[in-house]
């Protein structure tokens, strides 16, 4: 039975993982730049939810579509301002430009919150279930997690297999420059591939912060870097790669907590991704492309 | 704007080194540097210092206090400096100690070792005979490595770090860190709060796992039972649902808590999701957790944690009314160390027939013998007395969350 409780508790630390690794995964599939500002995101997006709910009194739902439509607006302004002048210089400017916009909103939270801690009030407001007599107790929050998760990576699937924006975006990913010869706006396109990515943030925001809900300016920053490497592990620029690589990491973080030791389990999972790296360098879905000649 | 203040403060401070060798404008050289460090503080602060000027005759005892007035940690240094004032002019009111009245000069060191130095060597310039400082942890073990090479007394109130009083002229009112560990077990045990007793601590850092180390072994010297020891780290401070299970699944009725209350809040949330309500029980990082913004204070109910002072205790509340009236807030644990740090000085100096016109050399001999054959009841503990090693010995006392305020056991 707690076997279990482990598990689901995995695959839902995991399902956030996922959503935040979408957001990584679709902009490097498609603007070929790691945008590591976006764990910040997420916390810009708690704390929209926080402002509106704790201090202003809406209720959560009106609190996490501001936070979706706000930090919508923050990833496109960002990658405006911050990224696209910058498109077709050095990737090392990109990246270095990306991690100077994410301290910047580390600082500015800091600014407007302060560095202590905030009690997050949870978006979920359903009660917990109980299986086998009361043996095993599911949060509420741990549900919610694993079946956004589920209905976010099936609508995304979606949209970009069977509309005409997913299409550009694939086609982007494929070959930016034919694909600008073939009339599609590429500008535009990765703007929306920001827009998603950003909206993505605040959901997982929500969800990170309601399932553990202490929130400071660096709530984001580690996990960031993890939904980054569940990108990498599940092969980044695929989207069940994310699903994939963000579930094992939840699961195998929480299962090595739980049967080796609570304090290895970030090296356990860090370990694992050498391996895995060292047997499929492009990750578990990730395609290998041959350059040609 | 700071860049001119402290070009100006440097200027003071060349001034006042230069002029050192004459000891005819030694004191207004003194008074220059204090009244441009207060500048820097606040406008209570300059008054105070104003008033030691004034009275700033032969045979006084000179206490100098370090400690954090401004910046994030100012809360605490504030308490401290308050604390210290507030028992000195008590003190002085009574007719002072052996007769020779005491001053109080607070330096402000900005919970930073370097400045906190910088604050002892001010304090050193003025006269100082004693120390009470630093604050934190980190400034006391810079400033105690230059008052042992000195042979200058000292007490830090809150400095709980093993090394805060490494020198045997040092002193601490506040447990250290290990001893917290070891008096919580004890607390447990006198008490017979659990049968069944679990751990979660941060294995990344020294506060956490030190505490954690000297419970375990007190625990089993006193035949408590351990049931479940789990860890975390820094980086993985976000998420206690695995450690939580672990203590459940094992039958713990207390869980030991030896962390700061922002991880703590966290943990108090998951476990009840999880509908597991053990007794929670924590030490003074605990201290805090009603002031977490937007914290359902219902899910710290029940919480104990091991604190040294409370304002609604018995026996405080003389202290807390008239520290409010001195000051317009309410005394932190701080100002209640401070406070108890000023009257440990007294009863030594009283012990040894100390008088204000010895050096602080003979006067830190002198002390630290008297230090470890007093006994005090202070406002942190009943009968404190104090080892050669400069540890206190005293009663651990104990609060429990009951709504939403602390109440003594």
């Amino acid at each position: 039975m707690s076997f279990l409780s482990y598990l689901i508790n995995g695959i839902s630390l995991g399902s956030i993982y996922a959503i935040i690794a979408l957001g990584y995964t679709m902009v490097y599939g498609i603007a070929k730049m790691l945008n590591f500002a976006h764990g910040d995101i997420i916390m810009v997006g708690a704390f929209a939810i926080f402002t509106m709910v704790s201090t202003l009194g809406f209720p959560p739902i009106a609190g996490v579509l501001f936070a979706v439509v706000f930090c919508t607006i923050l990833g496109v302004t960002i990658e405006r301002v911050a990224y696209r002048p910058l498109r077709g210089t050095s990737k090392l400017a990109v990246l270095i430009t990306a991690i100077g916009v994410s301290y910047l909103l580390q600082n500015l939270a800091l600014l407007i919150f302060g560095s202590n801690s905030h009690q997050f009030t949870s978006v979920v407001t359903l009660p917990n279930l109980k299986l086998a007599d009361g043996a095993l107790t599911i949060s509420s929050v741990t549900i919610v997690t694993i079946v956004s998760c589920v209905v976010i990576i099936i609508a995304l699937m979606m949209f970009i297999n069977k509309t005409k924006v997913g299409q550009a975006m694939l086609a982007v990913s494929e070959d930016t420059g034919a694909a600008t010869l073939m009339g599609i706006d590429v500008n535009r396109t990765i703007a929306i591939t920001f827009a998603i990515g950003s909206a993505l943030a605040a959901i997982a925001g929500a969800l990170l912060c309601s399932a553990y809900p202490s929130l400071t300016p660096y709530t984001g920053s580690m996990p960031g870097i993890k939904a980054f490497v569940a990108a990498v592990f599940g092969g980044i620029g695929s989207i069940p790669g994310a699903f994939i690589g963000g579930v094992l990491l939840g699961v195998i973080e929480n299962l090595s907590k739980a049967y080796i030791s609570s304090q290895l389990s970030d090296a356990i999972v860090f370990s694992v991704l050498i391996i895995v790296l060292l047997v499929r360098p492009t990750g578990i879905l990730g395609r290998q492309i041959n350059e040609k000649v | 704007m700071k860049k001119m203040i402290s070009l100006a403060m440097a200027a003071v401070m060349a001034l006042s080194l230069a002029a050192c060798g004459s000891s005819s404008s030694s004191t207004s050289t003194t008074a220059a540097a204090t009244t441009a460090a207060a500048a820097e503080t606040e406008a209570a602060a300059e008054a105070d210092a104003a008033e030691t000027e004034a009275a700033s005759a032969e045979g006084t005892f000179k206490i100098g206090v370090i400690g954090p007035l401004t910046g994030a940690a100012a809360a605490y240094g504030i308490g401290v400096a308050h604390g210290a004032e507030l028992a000195a002019s008590e003190i002085n009111a009574a007719g002072g100690i052996n007769g020779f009245q005491v001053e109080v000069n607070c330096q402000d060191d900005e919970h930073d070792p370097e400045k906190s130095v910088n604050a002892y060597n001010t304090l050193k310039d003025w006269g100082a005979q004693m120390i009470v400082g630093s604050v934190t942890s980190k400034p006391c073990i810079a400033v105690v490595a230059e008052t042992s090479a000195d042979n200058m007394f000292q007490i830090t109130p809150s400095g709980s770090a093993v090394e805060c009083i490494s020198g045997d002229n040092a002193f601490r009112v506040c447990f250290s860190d290990p001893s917290q560990g070891k008096a919580s077990a004890q607390y447990i045990s006198e008490n017979k709060l659990a049968e069944n007793i679990g751990i979660i601590y941060d294995s990344s850092t020294e506060y956490s796992s030190g505490i954690r180390e000297a419970f375990v072994t007190e625990a089993q010297n006193l035949g408590l039972n351990i049931v479940a020891e789990e860890a975390f780290t820094a980086d993985n401070a976000t998420d206690f649902s695995v450690q939580l299970d672990k203590m459940k699944e094992a039958g713990a009725d207390l869980v030991f808590l030896p962390f700061y209350y922002q991880e703590a809040s966290i943990v108090l949330k998951q476990a009840s999701d999880k509908e597991y309500a053990p007794i929670f029980f924590g030490v003074d990082g605990m201290d805090g957790i009603l002031t977490v913004d937007n914290f359902d204070t219902s899910l710290a109910e029940g919480v104990m944690l091991l604190t040294p002072f409370s304002t609604t205790e018995e026996g405080s509340q003389q202290f807390t009314a008239d520290y409010v009236a001195a000051y317009g807030e309410e005394p932190n644990q701080f100002s209640a160390d401070s406070y108890d740090a000023v009257y440990a000085i007294k009863a030594a100096i009283e012990k040894a027939g100390v008088t204000a016109d010895m050096s602080y050399s003979d006067i830190c001999d002198a002390l630290k013998v008297a230090m470890t054959e007093i006994s005090i009841d202070g406002l942190t503990g009943d009968n404190m007395t104090w080892d050669a090693s400069g540890e206190t010995g005293k009663t651990p006392k104990a609060v429990k969350i009951v709504n939403g305020v602390y109440e003594m056991q």
